[in-house]
C-alpha cells in the first residue's frame, strides 16, 4: 500500500534526495493516516487471528497474521521497517507473548500490544513492566483496534524528542553525508534513532522532519578505515586526552561531525572497558567443546552451543563454514564464509548489531573498522587486522559494541556459543561479543560445518576471508551494499529498516545481523551477527536473521551498560550478546536511549536461555524494564560487566573492532540502541 | 416474496439464540464485520472454531482420562478454549469454561468433571444451532442488519 512504500522508501533512503522522493510519498500516506498501517498480528487461536484480521482490514489497517511468535520475529527481523505495530497474544505455545514482547522492543522498538482473555491484574501488570503498549482483553472489539495508531504516533514522538535532545547539533552536517548504502547518523544514537523514527514517522511526521534536519541525517557507517583513523587519532592524542573535536580534527574526514565521533568514541570507550574487564573467561564456553582449541574458540563455543564447539574442536571447520554458519546463523547467506571472521563477526555483529541498529551506525562504523583491526590483534586467532576491519565494518552499526561483545565472547567463549567459539580463534575481540557470539555459534552449530574448528580454522582464513567475507555476500546484499562499514549482516538488505548498514563492512559478512540474533539466541548461537563470513554458514543453519539482531540488541544493550555484570553471567548465548550489547548501548547513549536498549537487551537476555550474563543483565533490565520508558539499562548493564564476554585476549582493538563490525553488522536492526557499540563505559552523561 | 417468510424465520431464530444466552455482543461484532467482500464471514469464523477447538476439547479430555489431574495444565488448555469461545460469542460455552477453570484453581476434580461434562453439552447444542441458522442463512441470503440483543 501507499503507506509501506512510502515508508520503506523514505526510511531506507537515507540521502535527502531519498527523503524528498520519498516526501511525497510520505505526504501522502500522511493523509491517509492511520490507514494502511502495518500490523503485525501473531496468536496461536486461528479464530481469534481470523476475526482480528478481518476486524484490523476494517480499520484499513495492512495486516500481516502469523500464528507463531518465532515465525513472527523472523518476518520483523527480515523486514525491520516493514511493521509499525505488533499485536500480541499472551499465552502462545511456542513462545511467551512476554518474550516476544521484549524481543521486539530490544530488536525493532515497535509499540507492542498485548492481548489474553485473562484479565487478571497480574497479567496485566507484567504487560506494562514488560514494555507493552497496551493490554487488550479477549474478546477484542474492532472499536478497541481502531485506536491502535495512537501507539505508533506516540512512540515516534518520544524517539524525535529523545533524538533531538541527544545533540542534533550539526543537522548541516548531518544533511551532507549522504550515501545511498551507507547510514549516517550525526552520532551513532541519533542515527538510529533517526532513521527508525524516520521510518515510523514518515506517514505522519513529514513535516516534522522536514523541519528537523536530523531526520534526514544521513548515517555514518564506521568502516574499517574510517576506524582505524579514529583509533590512531585518538591513540595519538592519549585515550584519556581524546575529545570528540580534536579527534574529527585529527581524522580530518569530510563530513564526519562532531557527534558521529563523540558517540563513536562512546562505544570505543566501553569497548576498552569491557576489555580489560572481561579478559577473564578465555573459554568458560569453549573449553566445552574445543580442547584443541579452547582457546581460540571459547567465545565461539557459545555460538550455537554445541555445534560450533564441536565445530572448533575438530578444528576443521574452515574458516568459510564458520563463516557460512555464522551467516546462516545470522540468518544471512554467508556467501563465503571461508573467513574465520565469522567468529568474529558474530561476536560483531551482536555487539555491533544491537548498537546499529539504533544509530545509523555512522559513527560506529568508523570505529569497527579501526578498532576491529586493532581490537582482533590480541586475539590469537588469525584474524587480522584486515579481517578485524572488515568485521568492524559489518560490525559498523555495532560499532563498539559488537567488538566488546566479540571480545567478551572469546573471553568468556561462554556466552556466545557460537561466537566464541568460532570468534576464538578469529579475533577475540570480535569475541567479545559474547552474546554475538553467542549467536553466531548458533549459527555455526547447525551448520555443524567445522567450520570454525574453533576459530583457528577461521582465524587462519579469516585473514583473508573475513575480507573476504566481508565482501563476500556472505549474508546479505545488504552487508555488501552498505557501505562497508555497517555489517552486511545486519542484513542491510533484509533489514531496510535497521539503521545499522552492516552490509558493508568488508571484512564483516553480515552474518551478525542474521546470524546472532534468533530469540532464543542459545540455541541458535546465531548471534555471530557480527561475523560476516561466519554469516553465510549461519544463514543456512539458522536462518534467523532476527535472531541474530536479538543478540546484537541484546549484547548492545548490554555493552552500553558495561556493565559486565549482568553480561558476565549470562555468557551463555544470546544472553552474552545481549548483555554486551547493552552495555555498550548503555555506554554509547548513556542516556534514555541506552537505557532502553538495555532494557530491550534484557529481555532477551531473559530470552536466551538464561545466559549468564544475560541472566545478570536482565536481571537488569528487567528492572529497567518495569520502568519501561526508561529502560536505563546502562545500570544494569554495568553489572555484568561483560567479563565473559570480552575476552582479554583479544586486544583492546581488535575488539573493539569486533565490536565495532558486529554493531555495524548486527546493527540493521532499527534498535533504538544508540549505543554505538562501543560499550566502553564512556557514555557521556 | 418468497424469501421472506424465510428471513422472518431466520430473524426469530437468530434472535433467540441471542435471548437464551447462546450467544452475546460478540458474535454481533463478527456479524458487523461481514460484508461484500466476505459475505460468509460468520460462517468461517464459527467453523474455523469448531474445528479448532474440537483439538483442546480432545486434550481435556485425555488429560482428564490420567489421573490425578494436572490442574494446571487443564487450567491452560481451559484458558485457550474460552479464549476462543468468547472470540465467537458463544455465551454459555464461556460460562462453563469459567466455571471449569474455577474448579481447577481449587482443585475440585469432580467439579472438574461435572463442568466439562457440561461444557461438551452446550458446546453440542449451539454447533446445532448455528448449523441450523447458517443453513437457513444461506438460502435467504444476507441479513440486512445486526441488531443487538435486549
Amino acid at each position: 500500500m501507499n503507506l509501506s512504500s512510502g515508508k520503506e522508501y523514505i526510511s531506507t533512503a537515507s540521502s535527502s534526495a531519498g527523503w524528498k522522493a520519498g516526501d511525497a510519498a510520505a505526504a501522502a500516506a500522511a493523509d491517509q493516516f492511520p490507514a494502511g498501517l502495518r500490523v503485525l498480528v501473531v496468536d496461536d487461536d486461528p479464530t481469534c487471528l481470523m476475526i482480528l484480521e478481518k476486524m484490523l482490514r476494517t480499520c484499513l489497517y495492512a495486516v500481516t497474521k502469523c500464528s507463531r511468535a518465532e515465525t513472527a520475529l523472523l518476518m520483523l527481523r527480515e523486514n525491520k521497517n516493514g511493521f509499525d505495530i505488533v499485536i500480541s497474544d499472551v499465552h502462545m505455545p511456542d513462545m511467551d507473548g512476554f518474550k516476544l514482547l521484549e524481543h521486539i522492543g530490544l530488536e525493532m522498538d515497535l509499540p507492542v500490544i498485548m492481548m489474553s482473555a485473562d484479565d487478571g491484574k497480574h497479567v496485566v501488570m507484567k504487560g506494562v513492566t514488560h514494555g507493552a503498549c497496551d493490554y487488550l482483553i479477549k474478546p477484542v472489539r474492532i472499536e478497541a483496534l481502531k485506536n491502535i495508531w495512537q501507539h505508533v504516533v506516540r512512540k515516534r514522538k518520544n524517539e524525535w524528542r529523545d533524538f533531538e535532545q541527544s545533540g542534533s547539533v550539526e543537522e548541516g552536517d548531518r544533511l551532507l553525508k549522504q550515501s545511498d548504502d551507507a547510514d549516517y547518523s550525526s552520532s551513532a544514537n541519533e542515527g538510529n534513532w533517526k532513521s527508525s523514527k524516520r521510518r515510523k514517522d514518515d506517514e505522519d511526521e513529514t513535516d516534522e522532519r522536514d523541519d528537523t534536519s536530523t531526520l534526514k541525517k544521513p548515517r555514518v557507517v564506521w568502516s574499517v578505515e574510517l576506524h582505524q583513523q579514529f583509533v590512531a587519532a585518538v591513540n595519538q592524542l592519549g585515550i584519556d586526552k581524546a575529545v570528540p573535536k580534536k579527534i574529527l580534527e585529527l581524522m580530518n574526514v569530510p563530513g564526519l561531525t562532531r557527534e558521529n565521533v563523540a558517540s563513536h568514541l562512546q562505544k570505543y570507550r566501553l569497548y576498552l572497558r569491557r576489555l580489560s574487564g572481561v579478559s577473564q573467561h578465555p573459554s568458560n564456553l569453549n573449553s566445552s567443546f574445543m580442547s584443541p582449541q579452547e582457546a581460540a574458540f571459547g567465545p565461539l563455543s557459545s555460538l550455537n552451543g554445541l555445534d560450533l564447539q564441536t565445530l572448533a574442536a575438530t578444528g576443521q571447520l574452515p574458516a568459510q563454514s564458520l563463516a557460512t554458519l555464522q551467516a546462516a546463523g545470522l540468518g544471512r547467506s554467508a556467501g563465503k564464509p571461508g573467513i574465520p571472521m565469522p567468529f568474529v563477526d558474530q561476536r560483531n555483529i551482536f555487539s555491533f548489531e544491537n548498537p546499529k541498529l539504533r544509530f545509523g551506525e555512522g559513527q560506529q562504523q568508523h570505529v569497527n573498522n579501526n578498532k576491529q583491526m586493532n581490537l582482533l590483534h590480541g586475539i590469537p586467532t588469525t584474524m587480522e587486522p584486515k579481517q578485524l576491519a572488515g568485521l568492524h565494518h559489518t560490525a559498523q552499526s555495532m560499532g563498539n559494541m559488537n567488538m566488546q561483545v566479540a571480545s567478551n565472547g572469546s573471553q568468556s567463549s561462554q556466552n556466545n556459543p557460537l561466537l566464541m567459539q568460532m570468534a576464538q580463534p578469529q579475533a577475540r575481540g570480535q569475541v567479545t561479543n559474547d552474546s554475538s557470539l553467542g549467536h553466531a555459534t548458533r549459527l555455526l552449530s547447525p551448520m555443524g560445518q567445522p567450520i570454525l574448528s574453533n576459530g583457528v580454522a577461521a582465524n587462519v582464513s579469516t585473514k583473508t576471508g573475513i575480507q573476504e567475507n566481508v565482501r563476500a555476500p556472505s549474508y546479505n546484499p545488504v552487508l555488501q551494499t552498505s557501505s562497508m562499514l555497517n555489517f552486511p549482516m545486519n542484513h542491510a538488505s533484509e533489514l531496510p529498516g535497521n539503521s545499522f548498514p552492516l552490509g558493508t563492512t568488508p571484512g564483516i559478512p553480515s552474518l551478525t545481523p542474521k546470524v546472532a540474533f534468533q530469540e532464543d539466541v542459545n540455541s541458535d548461537s546465531k548471534g555471530s551477527v557480527g561475523f560476516m563470513p561466519s554469516y553465510d554458514i549461519f544463514s543456512d543453519l539458522n536462518q534467523h536473521k532476527p535472531q541474530n539482531w536479538e543478540l546484537q540488541n541484546i549484547g548492545m544493550t548490554f555493552d552500553a551498560s558495561q556493565h559486565s555484570n549482568n553480561l558476565q553471567g549470562n555468557h551463555n548465548h544470546s544472553q552474552p550478546v545481549l548483555v554486551q550489547q547493552g552495555f555498550s548501548s548503555g555506554q554509547v547513549n548513556g542516556q534514555n536511549k541506552s537505557a532502553t536498549v538495555i532494557s530491550k537487551a534484557m529481555f532477551s537476555a531473559g530470552d536466551s536461555t538464561g545466559h549468564a550474563n544475560a541472566q545478570n543483565g536482565n536481571q537488569h533490565l528487567n528492572s529497567l524494564l518495569v520502568d519501561g520508558t526508561v529502560r536505563v539499562k546502562s545500570e544494569t548493564v554495568a553489572d555484568a560487566t561483560p567479563t565473559n564476554l570480552y575476552p582479554d585476549h583479544f586486544g583492546q582493538e581488535d575488539l573493539m573492532s569486533a565490536l565495532l563490525k558486529q554493531q555495524d553488522a548486527i546493527a540493521p536492526a532499527e534498535h533504538e540502541f544508540d549505543f554505538d557499540g562501543y560499550s566502553l563505559g564512556n557514555i557521556p552523561e | 416474496m418468497d424469501r421472506n417468510p424465510m428471513r422472518r424465520q431466520l430473524a426469530i431464530m437468530r434472535q433467540s439464540l441471542f435471548d437464551q444466552g447462546y450467544l452475546d455482543e460478540q458474535f454481533i461484532e463478527l456479524e458487523q464485520l461481514q460484508d461484500d467482500a466476505n459475505p460468509n464471514f460468520v460462517e468461517e469464523v464459527v467453523t474455523l472454531y469448531y474445528r479448532d477447538s474440537a483439538r483442546l476439547i480432545l486434550n481435556i479430555q485425555h488429560a482428564l482420562e490420567r489421573k490425578p489431574f494436572d490442574f494446571n495444565k487443564l487450567d491452560g488448555y481451559m484458558h485457550q478454549f474460552k479464549g476462543s469461545s468468547s472470540s465467537i460469542g458463544a455465551n454459555k460455552v464461556k460460562a462453563e469454561s469459567t466455571l471449569f477453570r474455577e474448579y481447577c484453581r481449587s482443585a475440585n476434580a469432580e467439579g472438574c468433571m461435572r463442568a466439562f461434562q457440561q461444557l461438551k453439552k452446550e458446546y453440542a447444542t449451539l454447533r446445532k444451532k448455528l448449523e441450523a441458522y447458517f443453513q437457513l442463512a444461506r438460502q435467504t441470503g444476507p441479513l440486512e442488519t445486526a441488531t443487538r440483543p435486549k
